[in-house]
């Protein structure tokens, strides 16, 4: 432990050192996403053995599409999850905002445009992030009574609305295409090259200044890592999605993958972000440094409301309805446990946005495979919940092993 | 008062500072001075009111009576921003770092560096962090940009003590940085407190170690029971007879004055 000057990267990068950094990393607990992306390829490999009809492009954009909505709602609780409290009333929070974008589109009601639908949706989330965030923050409620509270709340208020009518059809195209709209093969490549030329120009930017400054731009590898690997995985899942005979790009692919990278450098490139994770690491320390703590955690509800808001108008249009069950069945823990399984620590501090979308990924590619092997859903749950203390365990070890290589 | 013989004008000078917390009397008629790039103790036993005396200071207690003069005119400290704007910066005992963030993180916690849109400059963070790291000559840490998790306790007491350096800072104090050290981490920093002193900032130090104190140290606090027992010149006391003020007090004292020939001073 002794060089001779600080600097921010120590030593030159020799590819032999690979090895040895790699299990440097996971010895003092520094897993990164390593896990969960092997994880995703046992899986897909092991269902792309076993059940047929898996290994297609029809597939993938079928899981893409499941996917999506719960996805949006585990980015939200990603933020709950590292600031250390928790959010267990996102599910029904969406369900409710699905509701009010549904009421406000009817025909024979205000029939108001998509967007604003979508936008009073949003809103509603946000209020009541605000209103139980207020809670959690200002008084000093435990997050998970408050949002458990909220948890039957909204279910309440769903089935109040929803009771007279039964079901509400949603025939907004605007609402109906966050689900169900897909590019032509043209648009996808479009979309995919102009995502990924944003991506570029925006990390070159930082990089240069960087450079300017004279500042070290870090180890090349990763330099080029960081340039490379997600143009690559954008236009690689383009590929697979038109290789669908019927279907391009869903748009709910944009949508989840636009939201990873937005609320990826909300949390690692603002003051906000920042504080996010020094909450989540030592909220005293943070207090002491004179962040105010307490608007950090209601803000982070409020985006939970928020990102449960959008899940759940993107849920609904995949139903082009919404009913009685809204916000119900698995999707609460769907969506927590994607956030855990993508490595995100439920005692706070630790944990990436992006990963959530993995996580997200594999429970969603489990049920897929499990029920195009004609599985019934009491096996899905078993190995989901399997999956979920596999992914808690791993990130107690690795606690563990980081407090050991700490001193 | 001590200061009148002494030929440096003294940064902070506290006078006859009283502080009760409802029926128990914390502090009586207390003074105590620290002078420009002077290592001042601050050492009684557990109860002497050391923890009070320095909350008055860093503004989280606030006094009943007395008077705080800094740098040559009365100031009046109501909360830690007082003391901050003062240049007076308090590394507690539990350091306060985040130990999920890295070094350059922790040492902007709360202070980042941000454009118009919010977004961090790093940068220019991270150069400044380098530079205050080498400053203080803190070269055993290998990456600015390693979490504080993977620090040993004397890094990461080095990583707090330079996170209050860094604000131009012109009283440091520290809270036991060394109990909870090993014998070389113990060495590192009591080396970092002699390099704040030499470059003119003024450093209290409170600790239990009198073996430390006298290796750093210029001159002595002794506080006993919320009072003043004596100030000591490290160069003119033992460790036996700061010991003794310690525990019994001593009658042969008046407060506040130095026991010994000033000319040390």
């Amino acid at each position: 432990m002794s060089a001779p000057a600080v600097s921010a990267d120590a030593q030159p990068f020799r590819f032999g050192d690979l090895p040895r950094r790699l299990l440097d990393n996971f010895r003092s607990g520094n897993l990164g996403g390593a896990p969960i992306l092997i994880a995703l390829a046992i899986i897909v490999v092991y269902f792309g053995f076993t059940a047929d009809n898996f290994f297609t492009a029809f597939n993938f954009n079928n899981i893409i599409t499941q996917m999506a909505g719960m996805t949006l709602l585990a980015y939200g609780v990603t933020f709950v999850l590292l600031i250390g409290e928790i959010d267990l009333s996102i599910a029904y929070v969406s369900g409710l905002a699905a509701v009010v974008a549904a009421n406000l589109q009817l025909p024979d009601g205000r029939h108001l445009n998509g967007y604003l639908c979508i936008a009073a949706a949003a809103l509603t989330g946000v209020a009541i992030g605000a209103f139980q965030g207020s809670f959690v923050a200002l008084i000093g409620v435990p997050s998970f009574v408050v949002t458990l509270a909220g948890y039957l709340m909204w279910q309440g208020v769903i089935i109040e609305s929803v009771q007279k009518r039964g079901a509400i059809i949603i025939q907004d195209e605007t609402i109906n295409n966050t689900a169900n709209y897909f590019f032509s093969d043209k648009g996808g490549w479009i979309v995919g090259i102009v995502l990924s030329a944003v991506y570029v120009i925006a990390v070159l930017i930082g990089l240069w200044g960087r450079r300017r400054a004279g500042v070290s731009l870090g180890e090349p590898w990763r330099v080029a890592a960081r340039l490379l690997v997600p143009p690559a995985g954008i236009l690689g899942v383009v590929a697979i999605c038109n290789h669908d005979p019927r279907r391009g790009m869903p748009l709910a692919l944009l949508i989840i993958i636009g939201f990873a990278f937005i609320l990826t450098f909300l949390a690692k490139r603002t003051t906000f972000g920042r504080h996010v994770y020094a909450v989540g690491g030592n909220a005293e320390a943070a207090r002491r440094a004179g962040i105010n703590v307490a608007r950090i955690r209601i803000l982070v509800f409020m985006l939970s409301g928020f990102m449960a808001a959008i899940g759940g108008v993107v849920l609904a249009a995949r139903l082009n309805s919404v009913d009685l069950n809204a916000g119900g069945g698995s999707l609460l823990i769907d969506a927590i446990a994607a956030a855990v399984i993508g490595g995100t620590s439920l005692f706070g501090g630790r944990g990436e946005v992006r990963n959530a979308l993995f996580g997200a990924l594999v429970i969603k590619t489990v049920e897929n495979g499990l029920d195009t092997q004609g599985r019934g859903a009491g096996v899905i749950f078993i190995v989901t919940g399997a999956i979920l203390l596999f992914a808690v365990t791993l990130d107690a070890v690795a606690r563990r092993l980081q407090a050991k290589a700490g001193r | 008062m001590s200061h009148a013989q002494v030929s440096d004008k003294p940064l902070l000078e506290l006078r006859d500072i009283t502080k009760t917390f409802g029926s128990v009397q914390a502090l009586t008629d207390v003074d105590f001075e620290v002078r420009p790039a002077e290592v001042m103790a601050l050492v009684g036993d557990n109860g002497a009111g050391k923890s009070t005396l320095i909350k008055c200071v860093a503004g989280i207690h606030g006094i009943d009576s007395g008077q705080i003069w800094f740098d040559g005119r009365e100031v009046s400290i109501h909360n830690p921003k007082d003391s901050a704007k003062l240049g007076i910066e308090v590394v507690y005992q539990d350091l306060a770092l985040c130990d999920n963030l890295d070094v350059v993180q922790n040492m902007y916690l709360g202070r980042e560096e941000h454009d118009w849109f919010q977004r961090l400059r790093e940068p220019p963070m991270e150069i400044k962090t380098s530079e205050t790291l080498k400053s203080l000559a803190v070269t055993t840490i290998k990456s600015i940009r390693q979490p504080v998790a993977s620090l040993s306790g004397g890094q990461r007491q080095s990583v707090a003590v330079a996170r209050a350096v860094m604000w131009n800072s012109r009283l440091v104090i520290l809270d036991e940085p060394t109990a909870a050290l090993g014998v070389a981490q113990t060495e590192q920093v009591l080396a970092l407190v002699k390099r704040l002193a030499e470059q003119g900032l003024s450093v209290v130090l409170i600790s239990h170690n009198l073996h430390d104190i006298f290796e750093v140290a210029h001159r002595i606090t002794v506080l006993r029971l919320g009072r003043n027992v004596g100030v000591y010149e490290r160069g003119e006391t033992t460790q036996q007879e700061v010991v003794h003020a310690i525990t019994a007090g001593s009658p042969t004292k008046v407060a506040g004055i130095p026991s010994t020939a000033e000319a040390e001073a």
